[in-house]
């Protein structure tokens, strides 16, 4: 990469990072204590009735799947925050007239989700901690994981905050797609209990296999097939960032 | 001389279907200080957008210091900075940190950028608002910011759009100041203003652009004598009870003492007076109407100038 293109990239990567940090009580706590509320309530008040999945116990079982969820969320809402912001305010125009490649803003904004997302992740299992002494089947795993799914949905992000036209379009997505994909992925339960047509839905749900996977590098219990999961996260990623790229070249929602 | 931008033969048609540039052409030289008049939607915007990147050609070129936009766009954008109509500034970071910000797109390291900042804000006066977030600051303040931010990277060319709308008397003389001295260190300007004193008082070159065709691209000197005729606002001491017929005079009555007279260029002021004397009609007061390049602005586009 040319010098001034590290500068370039390390400039938006700064500023992402400085961004989510400045407002810290809006994009990492909420994170921290929605997850403390999910850990009391399913793991310790309901789980202690439900017993064990898998030979583990219940709050064991669901919190890979509590850890990814505010992965996925703060990875997708920072990005497209922030670049739907910039959008909303004009000053994404300082980068078009500039000479940063397309690539660069892309990855500059998407390194600034999966930093978000590495620090809520590092902050959420800190707080499963004071509950349970979860153990980390493949830590080289738990990251190469948390960095795809970031990577992930700070691309998809990206091309929600191009398309949107207001703050509503950026909810629409999390709370009609996002929010139900991760519910229905197997966080709270394990797909194979499922009656087999929601079961066969499953199939089409990327999260259920970025959970299953999770549950694999944290717990070693593998649901799905780690290499399957991996494809399909690592195919997403190609066909979204390459979408991402395309949609930046023809300059849609960012161009007359 | 070595053209600092050239425009041949240049459409654009947006998605509804309106034509916003018509086959234009224009010319600016290297070092000049050019003013791009028109009317409000003649198509200004869409010029400088396209030259600066943010709006896509339909078809034509454009090539900047000698090098095609489309096919050399880092090299283009490398060498303008521009001031842009509306404020476009993140409203949340203190206004330092926009700067460092810019230049790092532009590829300099945060050291120099605080340094090329120092010196930007010392200028345009703003140095002491450097914590300041955009929202703290005034509209001049937020002028000079964008100002500053397009000389971030020390271009060869300056767009300024409307650089000193909103801002008041005092500070927009600064402004003139502060253009003509970059401009003295090479640097070339087009500037697009709706104060056509401002362009009359700065420019040496100007285009004036009318639904999206030029429909004027010559020197200063070369308005002025297309000029044919001037208005003048007359006030007398008695009120006007007839109309004022004599030859080369346009009379046109706006209030009991005071007129409206047209003349022919080479008629001047004290002959005027004279003419107005001897018909019985003793002036108090008498001003311009408008300068000249507003006159030949209105006639060119038959349109009222919203300032």
């Amino acid at each position: 990469m040319k010098t001034e293109f590290l500068i370039a990239y390390q400039t938006i990567v700064r500023k992402e990072f400085v961004r989510f940090a400045r407002i810290w009580v809006q994009t990492i706590l909420p994170s921290v204590i929605t997850i403390f509320l999910y850990i009391t309530i399913f793991g310790n008040f309901i789980g202690d009735r439900i017993g064990s999945i898998d030979d583990f116990n219940y709050v064991d079982y669901i919190i890979p799947g509590l850890i990814i969820m505010p992965i996925i969320s703060n990875s997708y809402m920072n990005v497209v925050g922030s670049f739907y912001s910039s959008r909303f305010q004009k000053n994404h125009e300082e980068l078009l007239v500039s000479p940063v490649p397309n690539s660069i803003i892309l990855l500059g904004y998407i390194t600034g989700g999966v930093m978000r997302a590495f620090v809520v992740g590092v902050a959420v299992y800190l707080v499963t901690t004071l509950f349970t002494n979860i153990p980390i089947a493949n830590a080289w795993l738990v990251l190469l994981i948390t960095f795809m799914t970031a990577f992930l949905f700070s691309t998809a992000g990206f091309i929600n905050a191009i398309y949107a036209k207001s703050f509503d379009d950026i909810n629409i997505v999390t709370t009609f797609i996002l929010t139900p994909l991760t519910y229905l992925g197997g966080t709270f339960y394990s797909i194979a209990a499922l009656p087999q047509i929601w079961q066969d839905i499953s199939i089409f749900n990327p999260i259920a296999y970025i959970i299953s996977a999770y549950r694999l590098a944290f717990l070693g219990l593998e649901e799905t097939s780690l290499v399957l999961s991996l494809s399909i996260i690592f195919i997403l990623i190609i066909v979204l960032f390459l979408s991402a790229l395309m949609i930046l070249s023809r300059g849609i929602g960012i161009k007359n | 001389m070595e053209n600092a931008l050239e425009i041949i033969k240049l459409n654009k048609i947006y998605r509804n279907n309106v034509q916003a540039l018509d086959n234009i052409n224009l010319t600016v030289k290297k070092g000049d200080l050019f003013a791009f008049l028109g009317p409000n939607g003649a198509g200004k915007s869409t010029v400088i957008g396209i030259i600066s990147s943010l709006v896509r050609i339909t078809s034509g070129r454009v090539n900047v210091l000698g090098k095609d936009i489309t096919k050399e766009a880092d090299y283009a954008k490398r060498n303008i900075g521009l001031v842009p109509q509306e404020y476009n500034l993140c409203q949340f970071i203190p206004i330092e940190e926009t700067m460092i910000n810019v230049a790092g797109y532009f590829g300099i390291d945060k050291k120099d950028a605080e340094k090329r900042t120092y010196t930007l804000f010392n200028q345009l006066g703003i140095w002491d608002k450097r914590k300041n977030t955009p929202r703290e600051l005034s509209g001049g303040m937020k002028r000079r910011l964008m100002i500053a931010r397009a000389l971030i990277h020390s271009p060869k060319i300056l767009i300024l759009d409307e650089p000193t709308a909103g801002v008041d008397t005092e500070l927009r003389l600064t402004m003139w100041d502060f253009f003509q001295e970059i401009n003295s260190q090479g640097v070339t300007i087009i500037l697009t203003t709706h104060y056509l004193e401002e362009a009359e008082r700065l420019c040496k070159n100007l285009a004036i652009i009318h639904k999206g065709n030029i429909i004027q691209n010559s020197t200063m000197d070369e308005v002025f004598d297309m000029k044919k005729k001037h208005t003048y606002i007359v006030k007398t001491a008695e009120d006007i009870h007839q109309e004022i017929k004599a030859n080369g005079l346009i009379f046109k009555k706006t209030d009991y003492k005071t007129c409206e007279i047209t003349v022919n260029d080479g008629i001047s002021v004290t002959d005027l007076i004279d003419k107005l004397k001897s018909l019985g009609i003793n002036v108090v007061n008498i001003i311009s109407k408008r300068n000249k390049l507003e006159e030949l602005f209105m006639d060119l586009t038959k349109e009222e100038i919203t300032i």
